[in-house]
């Protein structure tokens, strides 16, 4: 009944909603035969091969999966730094 | 064109196949057409007891393909539903004793004599599931709402498309429209979102499922079950037929939902 409280007071996600999560990470991983682990390599290599060319923050990288129907999406939102911050930093 | 041969798989055991293979044929078969329906899976046969013919083999389906029997010698004949025929699986051999060619040119030579073939794969994405999808025009992936069971039916279509037999057909068993309701079950948009395959089918949970297995009589011929209104509905879908979900229960909130679910179904 508690569970059922704190779903009504939105501080649990309901079982199903955390099941439909789960799965759907899993589903993503299993599709492209990608351990979790994995991508988080893949981040950090990208993070490494954008930075030696525009200055980013790599606290502000989102790298992640999407499912479009069966297919499968690698997103990354990627915030550049300002030129001008860019060049003051390389100056200071 | 409709397809004849439809194979019933899962990825998962224990999520209702061979439950569903029985009562999809039942259904043609009471309907009129010839349907053949044969047990691919070798070593674990059940399909014969859940149709309630298990005292009636001779042949099986390994015998078939060693030349011990003709075809039509394997095929056990209904009493109770005249069109309806049974293939059995042998129960001493395992699955390297049938090949997918075996089971294409086994197939092949009833296509031209029945209306439909229903083939009831194992469980597995070894050579029993390829042997069951090889000769199939349509194959039929039947799943629970439980998130084991859902990831396998994600590997398993998968599979078929790798094996160029998609886009797979998705049917979803024990649905607990309650549970659903206080979502603590996925619910048949969650699961189809999941899997994006058109969904031809929701069977409820339903306790008359094991009553009627118990006494090998599929529960089709239970007019009166709202599991067996289910499987009907399917066999109708799967003969062409455009038909509404049934409502798993008098809330319009859940109804309509799963008839959203069914203008939106193809892909």
């Amino acid at each position: 009944m508690s569970s059922f409280l704190d779903r009504i007071l939105g501080r649990e996600k309901s079982s199903a909603q955390q099941a439909k999560e789960r799965l759907k990470l899993v589903i993503i991983h299993d599709r492209i035969d990608i351990n979790p682990g994995t991508v988080d390599i893949l981040k950090d290599e990208l993070i490494d091969v954008i930075s030696r060319h525009v200055e980013i923050d790599p606290a502000e990288v989102r790298i992640e999966m999407t499912q479009d129907g069966r297919q499968q999406r690698l997103i990354a939102d990627i915030p550049l730094n300002p030129a001008g911050r860019r060049r003051s930093r390389q100056h200071a | 064109m409709i397809d004849q041969v439809i194979t019933i798989t899962s990825g998962k055991g224990g999520v209702g196949k061979t439950t569903a293979t029985a009562n999809i044929a039942t259904a043609l078969a009471v309907d009129g057409k010839k349907v053949v329906c044969i047990d691919a899976d070798i070593g674990l046969r059940n399909l014969d007891v859940v149709l309630g013919l298990e005292n009636r083999i001779v042949y099986d389906l390994v015998d078939v393909v060693e030349g011990r029997c003709r075809l039509r010698q394997a095929m056990i004949r209904d009493k109770r539903i005249p069109t309806l025929y049974l293939i059995p699986a042998a129960q001493t051999r395992d699955k390297t004793a049938v090949s997918p060619s075996d089971m294409v040119r086994l197939i092949d030579e009833l296509r031209t004599d029945s209306d439909y073939i229903l083939i009831d794969s194992p469980a597995g994405i070894e050579r029993g599931f390829r042997n069951a999808i090889a000769p199939a025009d349509i194959v039929v992936v039947i799943t629970n709402p439980e998130i084991s069971a859902v990831r396998d039916a994600d590997r398993i279509i998968g599979l078929i498309e790798a094996e160029e037999k998609g886009p797979a057909r998705l049917v979803l068993n024990r649905i607990k429209p309650d549970m659903v309701k206080r979502e603590d079950m996925l619910s048949p948009d969650d699961v189809v979102e999941l899997l994006a395959i058109e969904l031809i089918g929701i069977i409820p949970e339903d306790e008359k499922v094991i009553l009627s297995t118990n006494r090998g009589i599929p529960i089709v011929l239970d007019g009166k079950s709202k599991s067996g209104q289910a499987f009907r509905n399917i066999a109708s879908r799967l003969s062409g037929n455009e038909v509404p979900f049934i409502s798993l229960e008098d809330s319009n909130g859940f109804f309509g939902r799963i008839s959203r679910l069914m203008r939106s179904g193809g892909n």
